[in-house]
């Protein structure tokens, strides 16, 4: 391009003041922000006097690090602290800046831009550097004055006002940014309420684990943290005044912060008819579709990517100069990390952990006492993801492990320690690791046990893992050290070392068993899963499918009516109230009451079947009838139409009250001593819908003839002449056990009383997936005898309980989700019918 | 134009440790898993032991336990773990703008 031309379509003639003509080529920057400034830093580093830069910014502002934004709202730096370059950067390197005048349109064909002041300027190279703009949710009332997003000074200073003002805030979004306002607007004195739409904080960064600590930590910081929150409006009559969910909650404030999210700032290149995606497209040299063009930062989209992080602009920075100066250097993409900057929290998360090549492997580290949690996720060796909550030192290590995929296979025993651990041994072997650590390395985090220690103890006698957990608490919390003391007992006894482990853990996850883990809950108060997790050391980010059921149990007879059920942490047949079928169908079985029915179910059963054209109907061993043959998507229309004719959820497929078988009895038998049957149905009444460790099956036989097989059930009952026989823990089933005696009482309301207690000792007490005969068959008949037979308080207390906790559970699942509950639990999610031919072209 | 990718509706839609399901016609049924951390994964709906529906399974970590005979099956691979042998087809899933976008391709394939 010929530069007398160029002068003169330079309307503002920022050049001329350099009075001599200048041939050099001109390269205009649009955007004064991270990565237009950085990539010019990078390009004056390489050939300091090859272009003459024009840098316009739509802010009024130099250059400054936006990601310290969060630290001046927070009032820990000023403004002038967080300026990259001053205006001496700009003179001492001749570049031309031009502030408060963002450009508004690119006219390709004439190589020239023009600005919201009508200054039009030309170039030989263009660089679009024009960053994100916030996402704005599109709700009423989003246009309020006191509705701001959080991106630049200006809306910093807006914050600032609003707090100098007083008043309540309201954060949309809890991500990264979100965290950092609402921290920020807490420090200068508002009550902050975040609201998040997803069920944990920075979901994409974090793992559940860790975002419930975070959520902790926010609120002990005085922060309002609701999850799950979707936002319907933000209302106010002239300004803000609040903000409405879509469940009708109303949170006031007068500040309402919107940090949902960022889209790339790609009006102005779209417009100019650039290729842009998400992003505008570049090539690995941060070359646009027009080759004079180039673009870099936020705006951008390399690859497929686009990033909201500063690390991958520093390595497009490099390449974009690299290629400016006929160097070929081309970016790859990034890997990025995350860390939150609230001061006194330390969160870090790096990686994706979805892993595409093969079986992902977590090792996860749990601190309880000092907060911490730590995951890192590996694949075929290599880290691939990292989360670490409480302490992040090692974050720059693994990240770095992590970019560089180097093999761990050496390390990973002692990885997840940290760097300092991990390569004091540098062995491959974890027990000549192990060997080489100095004999006051730490051992177990969690209690504060040295490897002196540990050793001295074993030495003393304590010869076994449980050994060694009861007398110094090495390895007592936190599973992940047990490896290291497992090393140093075989260290230290050689081939004394039987390598047994006596306690029976809960499952892989944990270290404690079943009756530790329950004892805590109700000791320790726990309420939630994540919880549970943290503070006893699970060493798997979510648990898996033998805890989490268990979990569940305890925290829903812990804290009846408190506790809100995890649906996906039941087994299916819980989950969709029906018991699923070899086939992938399902069977429907109502209550029978006592095994009693009447004309009107069985019309409305034989209805169910023929208009779902079930393929089988069958009496059950447990006296009722069971529809066959259903799919999970009639499921809820086939307990409506039973729901109509009074029948509900027979619980055929839960850890609950199965059936209360009964015979006859006195109504009819000529043998009857009671009414067995009218027992029953009351014993089912009373016992329906609760959540036990197991199933749970009743009988009640009218006399010793003993129709009902009273003596193999989890409870049964023989009438005699005098009363009524009770006795417990009998089992049909793959092992049989005949029922013990528990006593004779005289009247039907102790035997329903005493079969309440006796319920709940069981529920409180027995193992998850234990059911009465071997819990029984653990704790000795005397035991149950003593605390249901002799202790009338402690009955008395158990029977409130049980009953207490029914109120809660009395609601038939199936009308629930015949009204429309749980509606996705059924539903496909789409459907796909392709077009045949299509495919055949 | 038919594009690569089907989309078959909002991330939200499927419960966190949650699965849901895409019939195809003539073919065979997908799962759409969503994990604890909020990553998505598509497989055929069928166990590679005996043909169970891995949706209606227990979501871990990134794996499934099957709910027929709790074989555990990697959610990323298919593959069942541990000292089970088999695989199940699994299908590319993207998330798009909160939406989640499966392989039309991968899911015909699926179907023949
Ligand atoms: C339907 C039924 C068989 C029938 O057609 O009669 C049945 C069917 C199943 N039984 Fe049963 N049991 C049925 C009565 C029994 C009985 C008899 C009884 O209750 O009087 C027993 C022996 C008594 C006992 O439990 O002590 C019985 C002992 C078992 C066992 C062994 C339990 C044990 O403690 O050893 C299992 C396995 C388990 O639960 O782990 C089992 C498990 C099952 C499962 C749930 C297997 C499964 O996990 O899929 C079957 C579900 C089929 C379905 O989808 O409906 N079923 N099962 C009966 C349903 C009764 C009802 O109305 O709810
Ligand atoms: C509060 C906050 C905290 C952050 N914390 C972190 C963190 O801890 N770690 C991290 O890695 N990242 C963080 N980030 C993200 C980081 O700041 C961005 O990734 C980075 O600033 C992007 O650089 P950029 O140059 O692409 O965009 P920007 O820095 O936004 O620069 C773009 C500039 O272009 C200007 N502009 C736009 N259009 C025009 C136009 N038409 N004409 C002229 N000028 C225009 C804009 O006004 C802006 O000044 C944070 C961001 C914010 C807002
Ligand atoms: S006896 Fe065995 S096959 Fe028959 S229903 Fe019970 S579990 Fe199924
Ligand atoms: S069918 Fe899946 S484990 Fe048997």
């Amino acid at each position: 391009m010929d530069f007398q031309d160029y002068q003169s379509r330079d309307s503002a003639g920022d050049a001329s003041e350099r009075g001599s003509v200048d041939r050099r080529e001109h390269l205009v920057v649009v955007g004064n922000g991270m990565a237009g400034c950085r990539a010019v830093e990078e390009l004056l580093a390489r050939d300091a006097g090859r272009y003459r830069v024009t840098i316009f910014g739509a802010e009024p502002h130099v250059n400054y690090n936006r990601i310290m934004l969060s630290p001046v709202l927070a009032g820990e730096k000023t403004f002038d602290e967080i300026v990259i370059n001053g205006p001496d950067w700009y003179a001492d390197n001749d570049i031309t800046l031009v502030t408060d005048d963002p450009v508004t349109a690119i006219d390709r064909a004439a190589r020239s831009v023009t600005s919201r002041s009508g200054r039009t300027m030309g170039y030989d190279r263009l660089l679009i550097a024009t960053g994100s703009d916030p996402f704005i949710i599109p709700v009423p009332g989003k246009d309020l004055p006191g509705v701001i997003s959080f991106r630049d000074m200006k809306d910093v200073d807006c914050m600032v006002a609003a707090a100098e003002a007083g008043g309540d805030a309201v954060v949309i979004g809890g991500g990264l940014l979100g965290l950092e306002a609402a921290h920020g607007l807490t420090l200068r004195g508002m009550k902050v309420t975040v609201l998040h739409i997803m069920p944990t904080l920075m979901e994409r960064q974090l793992d559940e684990a860790a975002g419930w600590l975070l959520k902790t930590a926010l609120e002990a910081r005085g922060q309002t943290i609701l999850t799950g929150a979707d936002t319907a409006e933000i209302f106010g009559d002239g300004k803000v005044e609040g903000v409405r969910l879509k469940d009708g909650r109303e949170i006031p404030a007068s500040l309402v912060v919107m940090a949902v999210g960022i889209r790339p700032s790609v009006a102005l290149a779209r417009e100019a008819g650039l290729d842009v995606g998400r992003g505008i497209k570049v090539d690995d040299h941060m070359v646009t579709s027009d080759p004079a063009i180039l673009a870099v930062g936020e705006c951008v989209e390399h690859d497929g990517n686009v990033y909201g992080l500063v690390a991958p602009l520093w390595d497009m920075c490099r390449s974009l100069a690299d290629g400016l100066v006929g160097k070929a250097n081309p970016y790859r993409g990034s890997v990025t990390s995350t860390k939150l900057k609230v001061a006194g929290l330390d969160v870090f998360s790096a990686g994706d952990f979805s892993g595409t090549g093969g079986g992902c492997e977590d090792i996860v580290l749990r601190d309880a006492s000092r907060g911490i949690y730590k995951r890192l996720i590996l694949q075929d060796d290599r880290v691939v993801g990292a989360v670490l909550f409480g302490d992040t030192s090692d974050g720059s290590w693994y990240f770095d492990l992590l970019r560089k995929g180097e093999n761990v296979a050496d390390l990973r025993d002692l990885l997840i320690f940290g760097q300092a651990f991990a390569s004091g041994g540098g062995a491959a072997d974890p027990k000549a690791a192990v060997a080489a650590l100095s004999d006051d390395a730490e051992i177990c985090g969690c209690n504060g046990v040295s490897k002196g220690k540990v050793i001295a103890c074993i030495e003393a006698g304590a010869g076994t893992l449980d050994a060694v957990r009861a007398t110094c608490k090495a390895s007592a919390s936190c599973g992940s050290c047990t490896g290291l003391v497992e090393s140093l007992l075989a260290l230290t006894l050689g081939d004394d070392y039987s390598g047994e482990r006596a306690v029976k853990t809960m499952c892989k996850c944990t270290s404690f068993g079943h009756d530790d883990v329950r004892k805590a809950i109700v000791e320790r108060g726990f309420r939630e899963m994540p919880q549970i997790m943290q503070e006893l050391s699970w060493s798997t980010p979510d648990g898996c499918s033998s805890c989490r059921p268990a979990l569940n149990y305890y925290l829903l007879c812990a804290w009846p009516g408190e506790y809100r059920d995890d649906q996906q942490s039941r087994f299916v047949n819980e989950r969709l109230h029906a018991n699923i079928q070899k086939d992938g169908t399902y069977s429907v079985v109502p209550r029978m009451w006592g095994g009693l029915t009447n004309p009107r179910e069985l019309r409305a059963i034989a209805d169910v079947v023929e208009k779902y054209n079930a393929p089988m109907v069958k009496v059950t061993g447990g006296q009722r009838l069971d529809i066959f043959g259903i799919r999970k998507e009639d499921l809820p229309a086939v307990w409506a139409d039973l729901n109509a004719a009074g029948m509900v959820s027979g619980h055929a497929y839960g850890k609950a009250l199965r059936t209360v078988k009964t015979c006859v009895g006195s109504e009819w038998c000529r043998f009857g001593t009671q009414d067995s049957t009218g027992l029953g149905v009351k014993l089912e009444k009373m016992s329906w819908g609760s959540w036990m460790p197991h199933k749970f099956k009743i009988a009640v036989s009218g006399c010793p003839r003993n129709c009902a097989e009273a003596t193999i059930k989890d409870f049964g009952v023989v009438c005699v002449d005098s009363g009524y026989e009770l006795s417990v823990g009998g089992n049909g089933g793959i092992k049989v056990r005949a029922t013990d005696f528990l006593c004779k009482v005289a009247t039907e309301q102790e035997a329903l009383d005493y079969c309440a207690a006796y319920i709940q000792l069981y529920r409180e007490e027995a193992r998850y997936l234990e059911r009465t005969a071997p819990w029984i068959e653990r704790v000795g008949i005397d035991y149950v005898r003593a605390r249901i037979v002799e202790d009338e308080v402690g009955r008395e207390a158990l029977r409130s309980r049980f009953l207490f906790s029914q109120s809660f559970s009395q609601n038939d699942p199936w009308s629930e989700r015949a009204a429309g509950a749980e509606r996705e639990q059924h539903a496909h999610m789409a459907q796909f019918k392709p077009i045949r031919q299509e495919e055949m072209a | 134009m038919i594009g690569e990718w089907l989309d078959i509706g909002w991330l939200n839609e499927i419960p966190m440790r949650g699965s849901r399901t895409v019939p195809v016609d003539g073919g065979e049924e997908i799962a759409v898993f969503r994990t604890g951390d909020d990553k998505v994964f598509a497989l055929v709906n069928r166990c590679p032991h005996k043909g169970g529906p891995l949706s209606q399974g227990i979501i871990h970590g990134h794996s499934v336990a099957c709910p027929l005979h709790n074989w555990s099956i990697a959610l990323a691979t298919g593959e069942a773990q541990g000292e089970d042998k088999g695989c199940t087809p699994t299908i590319p899933v993207k998330i798009d703008g909160g939406r989640v976008l499966i392989c039309r391709a991968s899911t015909l394939k699926a179907a023949a």
